[in-house]
């Protein structure tokens, strides 16, 4: 990497501005926000849209169009006609407590499983390898059978929510519990505090920020299983899932896109809730007083 | 010829007797180990007539790693109440082994560890703080979890932050402190249990020259308040050593073993001026040379 002649003179200058910028880092908490931090993203959204504009109406023949409708085909006719935004809203709604009722099990349950593989290693040492096989199936492979078992209503819709949402919370508190200072263990133990007390007042808030950090991605899993089930059980009440079949099949492009984007925005909205959830939690933390 | 005795006015206690101590308190109890002493040492003539409990006994105590590594050879020690027991030596030279053997945490390969009879407490180099915790209720946790009454808790924990100098922290999180701020804390948090016997791993080794020795100074000051029993302190520094405690005793690198104990004849309270009197210079360079001599065989 530096010249042969003199490594040693040029890796010292380049350690020097590594530190430099590393302490300048440290010193500031995060870089300062530049006009390039804030004008990048509206910048790249804009070319995303050109981009679009350009496929759909320059690259594409008038008859292919449908493929890819323009942006603002999609907006008017999926989002500005009252009778198909009432339809995408209502199909938003089911999907989206679906979603909430599986992310709510996925938290509750995964957070158990967690603590009580921290508990104790002969459960860490049974339980987990089918945690992680709950994540390496093929969950579409699943959906049929769990239409068999528990039929074509909600809950088969909120059990393959789960199943795609939980490994994050398991793996993430499991991780977060288990990564506790062994001084602070050292002395709870020298102390004779215990268990549950070390667990309520060490272990969980310890592991906070990697629980929140499971349940960020559990959310966005969420949104992706409430849809998919949907999707594949066709059956039932309608969510943007079967929207989204009905679409396709009847060549709707521009309501199929319209259903697309709104379940996209479902999972950023539960995405930066916890994102914000989990700054509000654990950001006091990092503050100079508390309230 | 085990033993570099430094004599220095008094007697020295010497690891030879304390072991002596030792054996004898294993055998029949307290009051012959009582005499023994007072045999021993001229400590009687000066202090009460009854000398203090021994708080902790090592008798012949080994550690061996499962990987091989021997990280105490043979360590007989004593350490009773009203004593200040600094241990210097080298990295790795099994100091904190003996720190976690006498706390418990560890268990000895061979030899005893009397079942220490008072409270203990214990101060690692990292303040081991919790980061979503105030200063105060840091201070509070071990209390409040062990279940002591909140009513007395309380205002003791109020105390000791004063005493230690965060009076104007007490709302404050670990991170909006200094390195010396929070290691304030974690002696606090350790205060409150009014422990008999204080444990100290190398408290000050991670902070400045400055903010060491000020908490070195308060550390003396904490002692000649009572507010902790007796204290077991390892450390790098000899001056440090020298400055805080009644013995010193040198450690060989591993495996680890007492080669050398130094009576410290100064009395307390300690004035600050302490360190740059020549009888403090000339036993500090005492140490450090038994230091690296126990280093070079």
């Amino acid at each position: 990497m530096s010249a042969p002649g003199t490594p040693g003179a040029v890796g010292a200058d380049r350690l020097t501005a590594l530190v430099r910028a590393a302490s300048r880092a440290l010193r500031t908490g995060r870089p300062r926000t530049t006009w390039r931090d804030r004008l990048a993203p509206v910048a790249l959204f804009a070319i995303i849209i050109g981009v679009w504009y350009f496929v759909s109406l320059v690259a594409l023949d008038r008859d292919r169009r449908f493929l890819l409708p323009s942006p603002d085909s999609v907006v008017r006719v999926a989002f500005l006609d009252g009778h198909n935004l009432a339809q995408l809203l209502r199909a938003l709604w089911l999907s989206t407590s679906v979603a909430l009722i599986g992310l709510g099990v996925s938290i509750v349950l995964g957070m158990a499983v967690a603590i009580a593989m921290s508990q104790a290693r002969w459960i860490e040492r049974s339980v987990y390898p089918y945690a992680v096989i709950l994540q390496t199936i093929p969950t579409l492979a699943m959906v049929p059978l769990i239409g068999f078992w528990f039929g074509y209503g909600l809950l088969s819709r909120v059990v393959v929510c789960v199943l795609i949402a939980l490994f994050p919370v398991i793996s993430s508190t499991l991780f977060g519990l288990q990564s506790v200072d062994q001084g602070m263990l050292d002395l709870f133990r020298l102390h004779r505090i215990p268990r549950w007390r070390r667990l309520v007042s060490l272990q969980l808030p310890a592991a906070m920020p990697a629980t929140f950090a499971g349940f960020q991605v559990a959310a966005g899993l969420a949104v992706v299983g409430a849809v998919v089930g949907d999707f594949f059980f066709k059956q039932g009440s309608p969510g943007i899932g079967v929207l989204i079949d009905l679409y396709r099949a009847r060549l709707l492009s521009q309501q199929l896109f319209g259903a697309v984007i709104l379940a996209s925005l479902l999972g950023v909205v539960v995405f930066t809730f916890f994102g914000w959830l989990s700054r509000l939690v654990t950001g006091r933390w990092y503050g100079a007083e508390t309230p | 010829m085990r033993h570099h005795i430094w004599t220095y006015g008094n007697e020295s206690s010497t690891a030879g007797s304390a072991k002596e101590v030792a054996e004898v308190a294993g055998d029949t109890g307290a009051r012959e180990t009582d005499e023994a002493r007072a045999v021993n040492e001229d400590e009687a003539a000066s202090g009460p007539a009854v000398p203090p409990p021994v708080l902790v006994t090592f008798t012949g105590v080994e550690k061996h790693y499962p990987d091989g590594t021997q990280a105490l050879a043979p360590v007989d020690l004593a350490v009773r109440d009203g004593e200040f027991v600094s241990i210097v030596g080298a990295s790795g030279c099994g100091k904190s082994t003996l720190l976690r053997l006498a706390s418990g945490l560890t268990e000895a390969t061979a030899g005893t560890v009397s079942p220490s009879t008072g409270r203990i407490s214990y101060v690692f180099q990292d303040p081991t703080l919790l980061p979503w915790r105030s200063v105060r209720r840091n201070v509070e946790t071990l209390a409040e979890l062990t279940g002591v009454p909140r009513a007395e808790y309380r205002p003791r924990a109020a105390e000791i932050i004063d005493l230690v100098g965060l009076g104007g922290f007490a709302r404050h999180r670990p991170r909006s402190l200094s390195g010396g701020m929070r290691m304030r804390v974690s002696l606090a948090r350790s205060l409150v249990l009014s422990p008999d016997l204080f444990l100290l791993d190398e408290p000050f080794g991670a902070l400045d020259e400055i903010s060491r020795e000020r908490l070195g100074g308060e550390l003396l000051r904490l002692f000649e308040l009572r507010r902790f029993g007796a204290a077991l302190f390892v450390t790098h520094s000899v001056a440090e050593a020298v400055s805080l405690s009644t013995r010193v005793l040198v450690m060989s690198p591993r495996p680890g073993r007492v080669v050398a104990e130094f009576a410290v004849p100064f009395g307390y309270p300690r004035p600050a001026e302490l360190r740059f009197r020549e009888d403090f210079t000339r036993l500090t360079a005492a140490v450090s040379r038994r230091l690296r001599d126990g280093e070079a065989t």
